[in-house]
């Protein structure tokens, strides 16, 4: 299975990722590889089996809900600590909406 | 302190004893273990942050315990190492990353807080692959860990740190995560005892989010004995991870002790084909003693096994492309500008993220894509359903299951980077435990003719984890007495 480098900068674009000139054709060659290697799986009948998502423990249905007790979350000062920029309690982005 | 400290040969009961015996207070054990680690760390890179604040502070805790006579926590006094995808309040924890290398975490993750309240004292953050995401711990942003067993080779991954550590002896025990193998075969390549608890069985709070229905939080130790010790006092549900499990804890510590006379262990064939004929004499070894030993052995198969690589790799991928997509410029430490939102995003994870982690996104976010979904993750859920089966129907039979953790032991630092399906297929008896998300672990059988440390994987049920450190347990017992 081939990857394209054209595909290869479509997907980094969904995964909002810039990939250097370099990258693009090693990336196309890696993912090929691996996907091929991944082609088994198209032997294997699979029609009637239903999907795993996670691995279950039994428990009541409700057993994960809990009380709803109030208690003090993360402060804003601690949540935004780690924010490369911020600003009057809030995270800042470039500008999203251009108003004309 | 009448005589040194040699920190190789603690125990946490060892640990324990001196402390009671004053032998030495727990303040000149946290100070002796990072005055050790600090000396030792050039020869491994096995430590990325030292925290001595956060060691003297729990040492001396436990010291005004000992004074005062109140009773001891389970790991009172021990000292621990942290693999640095584990987060901890006010700590850095990088992840092996350029784009956390400046993240202070402002909580703890609860297995770390229920150590400390038993009396760990944590002296630093482990190295590990970016994001826990390899086999070698060559894809740390911050250089790879050296195998204290054989510098020039890899100590495994993505736990590397965590198993260096441990072999090292700059800490009694260490925490560290498993994904597809991180703990077993970093434990295999450097001697150590690796756990991989029941999936559910230890919170993953606080855990940074690789795949998050395969991670598993694990411990690292020098004997059985002290990696049951460890997972017993972290295991339970927590509030905080809907997917902990309510599943009761049983002591592991007296359990193990139990013969293994008629427990009935399994040999799946698929495991023991692909393996160098080295490591398969020293497995096949192990076999026998247990045997000797009183179980019965049978010849098993799990028919899927060979679909594991496959299955795994767009599982993990595709959760790791969603994961990671909070790391945007916007919360985590670092942003590289950009004209627009879209280009900032894209800048910032074009420079803060390493090379595996970028292929692993761009495959996660490929098998995730219109029209492919079905194709590739929901097929791979589905083979999933079919490797957890095999290890169900097995254990209609059987108690435990023995296999190889690698198929060969701990290969030269740079031999297999450049190729990343050849490094992938170093995990191929490890991802099915994940998969299945039975309870496994690695406890070391042996030595290749070169002195590499092999490692023998043990599988038990769901939740049996007594019956997994029982085999274990009593294999160690046998072998290095």
């Amino acid at each position: 299975m081939n990857l394209s480098e054209k595909d290869v900068r479509y997907v980094a674009d969904l995964a909002n990722l810039r990939l250097s000139d370099e990258e693009v054709p090693r990336m196309s060659h890696d993912l090929g590889q691996i996907l091929t290697h991944i082609e088994q799986l198209n032997a294997l009948d699979t029609s009637n089996v239903e999907p795993m998502a996670q691995v279950l423990f039994d428990a009541d249905e409700t057993a994960t809900l809990r009380e709803d007790i109030p208690h003090t979350p993360l402060s804003n000062k601690d949540a935004l600590a780690n924010a490369p920029c911020a600003g009057a309690g809030y995270y800042k982005v470039p500008k999203v909406i251009d108003r004309t | 302190m009448s005589t040194p400290i040699s920190l190789p040969e603690l125990t946490i009961a060892s640990v324990r004893d001196g402390l009671l015996k004053k032998d030495f207070s727990a303040r000149e054990l946290a100070e002796a273990a990072l005055a050790f680690a600090q000396a030792e760390n050039p020869k491994t890179n096995a430590y990325l942050t030292f925290s001595p604040e956060r060691a003297l502070a729990a040492a001396e805790k436990v010291d005004m315990h000992i004074a005062k006579g109140s009773p001891l926590g389970a790991l009172a006094g021990v000292p621990l190492g942290v693999k640095d995808v584990i987060v901890t309040k006010g700590l850095r924890t990088t992840c092996g990353s350029r784009m956390l290398e400046k993240y202070i975490p402002p909580y703890d993750a609860t297995a770390v807080i229920r150590l400390e309240e038993e009396g760990a004292m944590v002296i630093g953050k482990l190295n590990c692959d970016e994001f826990a995401m390899g086999s070698s711990n060559e894809n740390s942003a911050f250089g790879p860990v050296r195998n204290p067993r054989a510098l020039d080779r890899v100590p495994g991954g993505s736990s590397g740190g965590s198993a260096a550590a441990v072999a090292q002896g700059t800490a009694v025990v260490t925490l560290g995560s498993d994904t597809g193998g991180s703990i077993r075969q970093p434990a295999s390549f450097c001697g150590v005892v690796g756990v991989t608890p029941t999936y559910g069985r230890v919170s993953r709070y606080g855990l940074v989010a690789f795949a998050s229905s395969l991670d598993h939080i694990g411990p690292f130790a020098r004997t059985v004995e002290d990696s049951a010790t460890v997972l017993r006092a972290m295991a339970g549900r927590d509030e905080q991870d809907s997917t902990s499990a309510f599943a009761p804890i049983d002591d592991y510590g007296a359990l193990m002790k139990h013969s293994v006379k008629g427990l009935k262990l399994g040999l799946p064939a698929e495991y023991f084909e692909g393996l160098t004929s080295e490591t398969g004499a020293v497995i096949e070894a192990a076999v026998k003693k247990l045997e000797s030993l009183g179980c019965e052995i049978r010849q098993i198969s799990l028919p899927h096994t060979k679909y594991a690589l496959s299955c795994y790799y767009i599982i993990c991928t595709a959760e790791a492309s969603s994961n990671l997509a909070r790391y945007d410029g916007v919360r985590y430490t670092i942003r590289a500008e950009g004209a627009t939102l879209a280009d900032m995003y894209r800048n910032t994870r074009g420079v803060g993220f390493g090379a595996e982690v970028k292929r692993r996104i761009m495959l996660g976010t490929y098998v995730l894509s219109a029209g492919y979904y079905d194709a590739y993750y929901k097929k791979a859920q589905q083979v999933r359903t079919l490797i957890a089966r095999d290890f169900s129907d097995a254990f209609k039979d059987i108690d435990g299951i023995l296999a190889p953790v690698s198929p060969f032991p701990a290969f030269k630092i740079g031999e297999k980077v450049d190729d990343p399906l050849t490094m992938y297929l170093s995990d191929i008896y490890t991802l099915t435990g994940d998969l299945a998300g039975v309870p496994c672990m690695s406890v070391p059988c042996g030595t290749s003719k070169d002195g590499l440390p092999i490692g023998l994987q043990i599988f038990a049920k769901h939740f049996d984890e007594a019956t997994m450190f029982r085999v274990a347990y009593n294999y160690e017992q046998a072998t290095t007495r």
